[in-house]
């Protein structure tokens, strides 16, 4: 650079000897207003879409978790009858269902604890010998076993003519069809909240993408190649992304954490008891949070590949 | 260097903005391009800076009909040639030094590999004070030398600029021009446009007179 050595506009060379401050600013710049908005938009909307996957694998956790509970356990009534000593009817009942193949527990409920469950509706003092009451006994499933729940019932009906068994199948069918149904809503809602997610961010990309056309515009003058200035750019972008899912998504997951961790420590008391049999445990487990980086790394992604077009596109109109 | 032979240029359906030019420019040689406002300078300096296809004849750049160019081809050429618009194009969240630098950092060059020669640079052009400051606290001048060394650190073959004195003192502009010329002296080629007819007269080179979208050239 010889040529350059005397000039008019510098007679001597005035450059400091403190170390230079800034060499390779990063093409795109980092920290403009467009740039933080795009973050903000990220991290609300994969804030918003990870609650929503999170929420849809509580339901389908508790719904599952409702229907084994259930199906786990049956129930036999002993209509009293004329004639017949009820303790002696539930006592031989409670004998067959015990030796039957695949059952766990039998538990016949006491006359005291009949009074108890009607105390609700007939109040206390309830004498129930004066009142045709049946008589329940609650039969455990073994897990993994399937019992012949009709031979076990045309055994009762045999050996005890006031038994009835009730397997809950239709009450398992009605919450099968509800579970299902709010699992199926949920996922709909999922599919529509991850299309608003990548419509936001593929607009607020394209808006952050318009402040810096003159960037691409010198880039190009300056003999930058087609995919030099579009690799910036992407890799930019795919930065921001990753920014604001990470906040977004970082958000959510402690939410589930301290939801999962409250659920744990309120769950000795009847209302955590009473949340428990609805939602489960609140946690939304391994895969709910792998389910959660995936989105925060599709939402990335989608911006990066937003922004390569834009990029493409705004080339194509300046050459 | 550069040859056109016929060029036609029109925008759209409009009519032809620059008819029938046929000049050359030569290595080593310095030229004015002038005109009145709106006879197509601008639009004869896109076509020169590839940013612009002509609607007919033939363009030739360092022996490439730019015609037949692929975009990766306008992008290499383009880096022998060096620019000077108007308006500076300087980025404003980058130093001018990094301002400076961006040719060669687009090249793929290291940044120690070049860093000695933009200094240099930016000092010959009075900006050695000035190097770690940002466009929007330079003066207009500060600005247009950035945008002149900008131009000039890859070596280019051709030197472009447009209305290089329109934004500074008559005192500034003389300066400039006495900075083209020494350019042209160290082997650039070099085309102002200009019409700035009292800096045109300061020296004597050939001059290109565009009028009504025709070519006039006074050698």
């Amino acid at each position: 650079m010889s040529d350059f050595t005397r000039s008019e506009f510098a007679p001597a060379p005035r450059v400091s000897a403190v170390p230079p401050p800034r060499f390779e600013t990063a093409l795109v710049p980092r920290n403009s207003i467009s740039g933080r908005a795009l973050v903000a938009v990220v991290a609300i909307m994969t804030f918003l879409a990870s609650l929503t996957t999170g929420g849809v694998i509580l339901v389908s956790q508790a719904a599952s978790e409702w229907q084994s509970d259930v199906a786990r356990e049956v129930t036999v009534q002993i209509i009293p009858t004329s004639g017949r000593d009820l303790d002696a009817d539930v006592a031989r009942a409670a004998s067959v269902v015990k030796n039957f193949p695949g059952i766990a527990d039998v538990r016949p409920y006491t006359k005291e604890e009949s009074a108890k469950l009607l105390e609700p509706w007939l109040g206390t003092g309830l004498t129930l010998d004066e009142l045709p009451v049946p008589r329940l006994i609650v039969v455990k499933i073994a897990r993994g076993a399937a019992p012949d729940l009709p031979q076990l019932s045309a055994m009762l009906k045999a050996q005890v003519p006031g038994a009835v068994l009730d397997d809950h199948r239709g009450f398992i069918d009605r919450m099968r069809a509800m579970s299902s149904t709010a699992i199926a809503v949920g996922i709909a809602i999922l599919a529509l909240m991850v299309a608003a997610t990548v419509l936001s961010v593929t607009f607020a990309t394209r808006g952050a993408m318009a402040t810096n056309k003159t960037v691409i515009e010198v880039l190009h003058f300056v003999g930058a190649k087609n995919r030099f200035i579009a690799e910036n750019f992407q890799r930019h972008f795919l930065l921001l992304g990753l920014e604001g899912g990470a906040i977004g998504g970082g958000a959510a997951v402690l939410l589930f954490a301290l939801a999962a961790g409250l659920s744990h420590f309120f769950g000795r008391t009847a209302g955590g008891e009473q949340a428990t049999a609805l939602f489960g445990s609140f946690s939304i487990g391994i895969g709910g949070y792998a389910a959660v980086v995936v989105q925060v790394l599709l939402i990335a992604g989608v911006t990066a590949f937003t922004s390569r077009q834009t990029v493409n596109r705004t080339l194509e109109t300046i050459d | 260097m550069v040859r056109f032979e016929n060029v036609g240029l029109r925008y759209g359906m409009g009519p032809e903005v620059l008819r029938d030019l046929t000049f050359r420019i030569e290595p080593h040689s310095f030229q004015f391009l002038t005109g009145p406002s709106g006879a197509g300078k601008t639009s004869l300096l896109r076509l020169l800076f590839l940013s612009l296809k002509p609607t007919r004849g033939l363009i030739t750049q360092f022996g490439h009909d730019v015609a037949t160019l692929s975009k990766d081809a306008v992008a290499t050429l383009r880096r022998r040639i060096g620019i000077v618009f108007q308006d500076f194009r300087l980025l404003d969240h980058m130093s001018t030094y990094e301002n400076v630098a961006l040719p060669l950092r687009v090249m793929g060059r290291p940044e120690e590999s070049y860093r000695d020669e933009v200094i240099e640079l930016l000092n010959w052009v009075g900006l050695g004070e000035r190097i770690w400051a940002l466009p929007p606290v330079l003066s207009g001048g500060e600005k247009q030398r950035a945008a002149i060394a900008r131009a000039v650190i890859a070596r280019p073959q051709l030197l472009l600029a447009d209305e290089p004195t329109g934004n500074v003192d008559p005192s500034l502009g003389q300066r400039l021009l006495r900075l083209f010329i020494e350019l042209n002296k160290s082997g650039t080629s070099v085309v102002i446009a200009t019409h700035d007819i009292a800096l045109m007269d300061q020296y004597d080179a050939r001059r290109l007179v565009l009028h009504d979208g025709r070519l006039h050239i006074y050698d």
